[in-house]
C-alpha cells in the first residue's frame, strides 16, 4: 500500500468522484458498509440519502479518509478522485487535490475567530497570501453575514453562521468538490433553504461538484440532479432526482407521502427491498 | 494570641518596615516564576495541540541544557552550540513524532501519558550515556549573558539585582511575545489553535498533524532550552534540574491546562507567593523550607474551587 496514487482502471470522462464496491470495518470488527458504489458527475450535486445509521456520514469519511481517526477503515473497494486511487491518502493530501469535507455538525474552531475560521481553511494552499485574501472576500460575498461576524468567536455564533463558516471554511481550500454532511441539521427551515441556495450558488458560479449526505429527503432532492438511497450499508435505489421524487417507495418511506388518504397497518407495503450489488 | 499575630500583623509590619526588602523579594519571586512560566508554557502547547499532558517537559529542559554545555565541552565556540543545540531538539521533536505519538495516535489520552514518562525515561537514560551525569555550570559568561548585579538603593535601603536574572526575565518576555504574536499571526499559529479546538475539523481541512506536532514539540524544545540555560546559570546543569519541572504542575492547575496567559500570570503568581510566604510567614512560623510545597497546597485550593483554573478554557455552550 503506497501512499501513491496509482491510475485507475478506467477513468470515466466526466466522472470527478466514484466509490467503488467499498467495503467499511469499525475496529476490525463492526462492518458498517456492505458494498457501496456511486459516482458523482463533475460539476453536478448528488445526494447521498438515507435514515440514521444508514452509512452516509461513513461513506463520505471512507471517501475524505477521516475514517482513519475513528479507527475505521476501508477494507474493500476503491474510491477514485479525478482518475485515481485516492483510499490510501492522508485527509491532508486529498484536501490539497481538492477535495474536503464539511463535517456533520459544523464542527467550527469554537475558540478562534469567524475570519480566522475561515483562514484555517487554507492550510493547504501555497499560492500566496494576497490570493488567499482574494478568496476571503470571494467567500464573503457568497456569505455577508460572516463579514459582519468575522471578528466574534465561532463558538458564539448561531448555528446558520456556523454551518456558513464550515462550508466558507472549506470554499477557502478551492476545492473542486466538497462533501457535505447534513447541512440542515439543526437548522430552522427557512435557514436550511438558504444553505442549499448558496450550494446551487458554488456550484454553477464555482464549478464545485457536491455530494451532499441528506435525511431531509426533500429538499436535497430539489437541488441534486442524481440520488442515491442507503439503507443499513448498502444502496438500495438510485437515479435522477426527479425520478426518485416521483417513486412510490421514497414518497412513502421518505418524504412522509402516502398514495392516498390514511392508511391502516395491513396496507403498509412490506418493508423489503430489492437488493441492488454493484461492484 | 501571638500566633494570630504572627499571621495577621507582623508580616505586614515587616513589609512596610522595610520595603526595599520586600522590593527584593518581590523580585527573586518574580525571576523563579518567570522561570515557571516558561516551563509551564510548554506544557500548555502540547496540551492544547494535542491533548497529551507531556510528563517529559522537565526533562527536556534538562536535556537541552546538557547538550548546549556538552557540545561546548568538547570544543565547541558558544556561537556553534547555540544553534547546534536547536538542531538537535530538532531532531529530537521528530524522533518523538515518529516514533511515539504516530503510532499511538488515536489512543486514549492515558496511554499518551504513560509515553511521555516513557520519553522522560530515556532521556534521563541518553543523556547520562552522552554527556555524562555529574553536574555541570552552564556556560553563561560564553553566552554572553552578563553576570554582575546592579544596586539600588531606594528608600534609603539597598536592593540588588542580579544582571542574570534581569536578562532571564527580559528573554523570557521576547521568548513570550514571540509565541504570542506567532500563534495569533501565523498560519501554523492558527493550525496550532485549531487543532486544539477541534481534531477532527483540522483534519478535515487538511491541517496536517504530524508537522504540527513536530512544530509544536520543537517550540516546547526552544522553551525548554531557554529555560534551561536561565536555569543552569543559577543552579549548574543536572538532573536535579528536572524537579523545577514538577513546579509547573500547581502553576498549570492555578492557570488552567490549555491557556498561554494562564501559564504566564500562574507561573508568576505561584513565584511570588512562595517567596514572600516563605520568608514572611514560613521562616518565622513554620520553621522555613515552605517553597517546597506551598505551591501544591495553593493547586489544591484552586482544584477545590476552581477546577478549571483561572484562565482555563471556558467551553463554550450555545443554549
Amino acid at each position: 500500500m503506497s501512499a501513491a496514487a496509482k491510475p485507475a482502471t478506467a477513468p470515466a470522462t466526466d466522472t470527478i468522484l466514484s466509490v467503488n464496491n467499498i467495503e467499511v470495518i469499525y475496529n476490525h470488527v463492526i462492518l458498517v458498509l456492505k458494498g457501496v458504489s456511486l459516482s458523482v458527475p463533475s460539476g453536478g450535486i448528488t445526494a447521498l440519502l438515507g435514515a440514521n445509521g444508514a452509512g452516509k456520514t461513513t461513506t463520505l469519511k471512507a471517501i475524505s479518509n477521516l475514517l482513519h481517526a475513528e479507527r475505521g477503515e476501508v477494507t474493500k473497494g476503491n474510491i477514485v478522485f479525478e482518475g485515481q486511487e485516492v483510499q490510501d491518502l492522508s485527509p491532508n493530501e486529498l484536501v490539497k487535490r481538492g477535495c474536503i469535507q464539511v463535517m456533520e455538525g459544523r464542527h467550527c474552531f469554537g475558540h478562534l475567530t469567524v475570519e480566522d475560521n475561515l483562514l484555517t481553511g487554507a492550510f493547504t494552499r501555497r499560492d500566496g497570501n494576497s490570493a488567499v485574501r482574494n478568496d476571503l472576500e470571494m467567500v464573503y460575498t457568497y456569505f455577508p453575514r460572516l463579514k459582519v461576524r468575522r471578528g466574534s468567536q465561532a463558538g458564539y455564533t448561531s448555528g446558520g453562521e456556523q454551518q456558513m463558516t464550515a462550508i466558507g471554511r472549506a470554499l477557502m481550500s478551492r476545492p473542486k468538490m466538497i462533501l457535505l454532511d447534513e447541512p440542515s441539521m439543526g437548522l430552522a427551515p427557512q435557514l436550511v433553504e438558504e444553505i442549499f441556495e448558496i450550494v446551487k450558488k458554488l456550484n454553477e458560479e464555482q464549478g464545485v461538484s457536491f455530494l451532499l449526505a441528506e435525511q431531509n429527503t426533500n429538499i436535497a432532492l430539489r437541488y441534486a440532479k442524481y440520488g442515491y438511497i442507503l439503507e443499513s450499508g448498502r444502496v438500495v435505489l438510485d437515479g435522477e432526482a426527479a425520478s426518485l421524487r416521483e417513486n412510490e417507495d421514497v414518497k412513502e418511506f421518505y418524504l412522509g407521502v402516502g398514495g392516498e388518504g390514511r392508511k391502516s397497518f395491513k396496507d403498509v407495503k412490506h418493508y423489503k427491498r430489492r437488493k441492488r450489488w454493484l461492484s | 494570641m501571638n500566633l494570630l499575630e504572627g499571621i495577621f500583623v507582623k508580616p505586614f509590619q515587616d513589609m512596610f518596615g522595610a520595603p526595599d526588602f520586600l522590593i527584593q523579594v518581590l523580585w527573586e519571586g518574580l525571576v523563579s516564576g518567570t522561570l515557571y512560566a516558561l516551563i509551564a508554557l510548554g506544557f500548555v502547547l502540547i496540551y492544547k495541540s494535542s491533548r497529551i499532558f507531556n510528563f517529559a517537559q522537565g526533562i527536556m529542559v534538562v536535556f537541552a541544557a546538557l547538550t548546549l554545555v556538552g557540545l561546548h565541552e568538547r570544543g565547541l565556540p558558544a556561537w556553534v552550540a547555540l544553534p547546534l543545540t536547536l538542531v538537535v531538539m530538532l531532531i529530537l521533536a521528530v524522533a518523538i513524532e515518529r516514533v511515539v505519538l504516530r503510532p499511538l495516535v488515536n489512543q486514549p489520552d492515558i496511554i499518551l501519558f504513560m509515553a511521555t514518562i516513557g520519553i522522560t525515561l530515556f532521556l534521563i537514560g541518553f543523556g547520562e550515556i552522552v554527556f555524562g551525569g555529574e553536574n555541570k555550570a552552564m556556560i553563561t559568561s560564553q553566552l554572553g549573558i552578563p553576570t554582575g548585579s546592579l544596586e539600588f538603593e531606594p528608600f534609603g535601603g539597598f536592593v540588588s539585582i542580579e544582571q542574570r536574572d534581569l536578562t532571564t526575565v527580559v528573554g523570557a518576555i521576547v521568548l513570550v511575545v514571540a509565541l504570542l504574536v506567532f500563534l495569533n499571526r501565523s498560519k501554523m499559529g492558527r493550525a496550532i489553535r485549531a487543532l486544539g479546538d477541534d481534531h477532527q475539523a483540522a483534519l478535515s481541512v487538511g491541517i496536517s498533524l504530524s508537522t504540527i506536532w513536530v512544530l509544536v514539540w520543537f517550540i516546547a524544545g526552544i522553551i525548554a532550552l531557554a529555560t534551561g540555560i536561565a536555569w543552569g546559570s543559577r543552579a549548574g546543569v543536572s538532573f536535579a534540574l528536572e524537579v523545577i519541572a514538577y513546579k509547573a504542575l500547581p502553576v498549570l492547575m492555578l492557570g488552567g491546562l490549555e491557556s498561554v496567559t494562564g501559564a504566564i500570570v500562574g507561573g508568576l503568581m505561584i513565584g511570588v507567593a512562595e517567596k514572600l510566604f516563605e520568608i514572611y510567614w514560613g521562616q518565622p512560623l513554620l520553621g522555613g523550607n515552605t517553597e517546597t510545597w506551598f505551591a501544591y497546597v495553593v493547586a489544591l485550593m484552586v482544584l477545590l474551587f476552581r477546577p478549571q483554573g483561572l484562565f482555563g478554557e471556558k467551553i463554550i455552550e450555545r443554549v
